[in-house]
């Protein structure tokens, strides 16, 4: 269906966003609710979610915190699970590249997973659509996305306090991060890189300052790119031999 | 569990608002006509799920919960976790078996 305002591109992402509130919702809640049991205050949890709006940099970050870890490891690490982000900058560039540039400001902050992958997929389909109409897409799946993940971190926080530490949700927020790994498995490409920094983090455990982190990413990273040439050069063979 | 330096905290929530908004404007308001290199886009592609289980693994195989001896609950609780999600691809539910799993357990363990 061809959009005829900016303003039906806008409700066109609204609803296609919607749905994601199934996973911005809880996850908001948990790091409120986990933000509060180490100790921070509820407008802390809230100026960090709103400042950051990254859910696993600010999991990863209040992981690290609470193992003081020092603070140039806790924001390399934390910065590097959302190097991501970058990508999505750069594949989004393309489309809304010629926006003006207070637009692109906002459009920077709200580039998350669920905002990114939507818009790509969308953009792609409707090549005919505007600038300004793909705009008013992309702020439109985070019309309730972002408002969500707000509130849930709000109402955590607010719970979490209250929630008695023998309750043993120490071990909620690993459980959180072994849940986000699954639907990363997409190729075997990611599995690699995954296996590769599983190994080398056992492995490299007792290095100071938490570098075993940084070392088992690198490793991880490096594993992954070299699977993907490996996988990409096996296919042309192949194509080549039929 | 310790708590957080208000000092650290601080630092580490703005280091992380600017670096992750760096992160996000850096192509769409920056670079709008450049491109990165191959091996580089090669590699950051693997970030998250290279540091994640970089994370996660000693988390899972020295749990903070037990004083760093590995416990059998705490490991099948996260190894069902991973299987859901890898085979539902559902976050949500990966959790929630994860959990049931951990809990059932340390109920009939004691």
């Amino acid at each position: 269906m061809p959009f005829t305002t900016t303003k039906s591109a806008f409700w066109k992402g609204f609803r296609d966003g919607a749905p994601f509130i199934l996973v911005s919702g809880p996850f908001g809640l948990l790091f409120g609710v986990l933000a509060a049991e180490a100790g921070l205050f509820v407008h802390e949890a809230m100026i960090f979610s709103l400042s950051v709006f990254a859910g696993s940099a600010q999991f990863t970050a209040l992981q690290l915190m609470q193992e003081n870890a020092p603070v140039l490891i806790v924001l390399i690490s934390a910065l590097a699970v959302n190097l991501r982000v970058a990508m999505y900058s750069a594949s989004l560039t393309p489309y809304l590249g010629a926006a003006p540039l207070w637009q692109r400001v906002f459009a920077a902050y709200m580039t998350v997973d669920q905002s990114y992958a939507l818009s790509v997929v969308q953009f792609e389909d409707a090549p005919e659509m505007t600038v300004p109409q793909r705009m008013a897409y992309f702020f439109g799946t985070n019309g309730l996305v972002a408002p969500v993940w707000m509130i849930a971190t709000f109402t955590g926080a607010v719970l979490g306090s209250q929630i008695p530490t023998s309750w043993g949700l120490d071990f909620v927020l690993p459980l959180a991060f072994l849940a986000m790994i699954g639907p990363m498995m997409r190729t075997p490409a990611h599995i690699a890189a995954c296996f590769a920094a599983i190994v080398t983090a056992l492995l490299a455990a007792g290095l100071p300052y938490n570098m075993g982190l940084i070392v088992a990413g690198l490793v991880g990273m490096m594993a992954g790119a070299q699977a993907e040439l490996w996988f990409e050069q096996r296919k042309l063979r192949l194509e080549a031999v039929q | 569990m310790t708590t957080i330096d208000p000092t650290t905290l601080w630092t580490v929530i703005i280091g992380l608002a600017i670096g992750s908004f760096g992160l996000r404007f850096a192509f769409i308001g920056l670079m709008a006509n450049r491109t990165m290199p191959a091996w580089l886009m090669r590699h950051l592609r693997y970030t998250a799920v290279a540091i994640i289980p970089a994370l996660v693994t000693p988390l899972v195989a020295w749990p903070s919960v037990t004083d760093g001896v590995t416990s059998l609950p705490h490991l099948l609780a996260a190894l069902v976790t991973l299987a859901v999600g890898l085979l539902s691809k559902n976050v949500i539910a990966a959790m929630a078996s994860g959990g049931a799993t951990l809990y059932g357990l340390l109920y009939l363990i004691g």
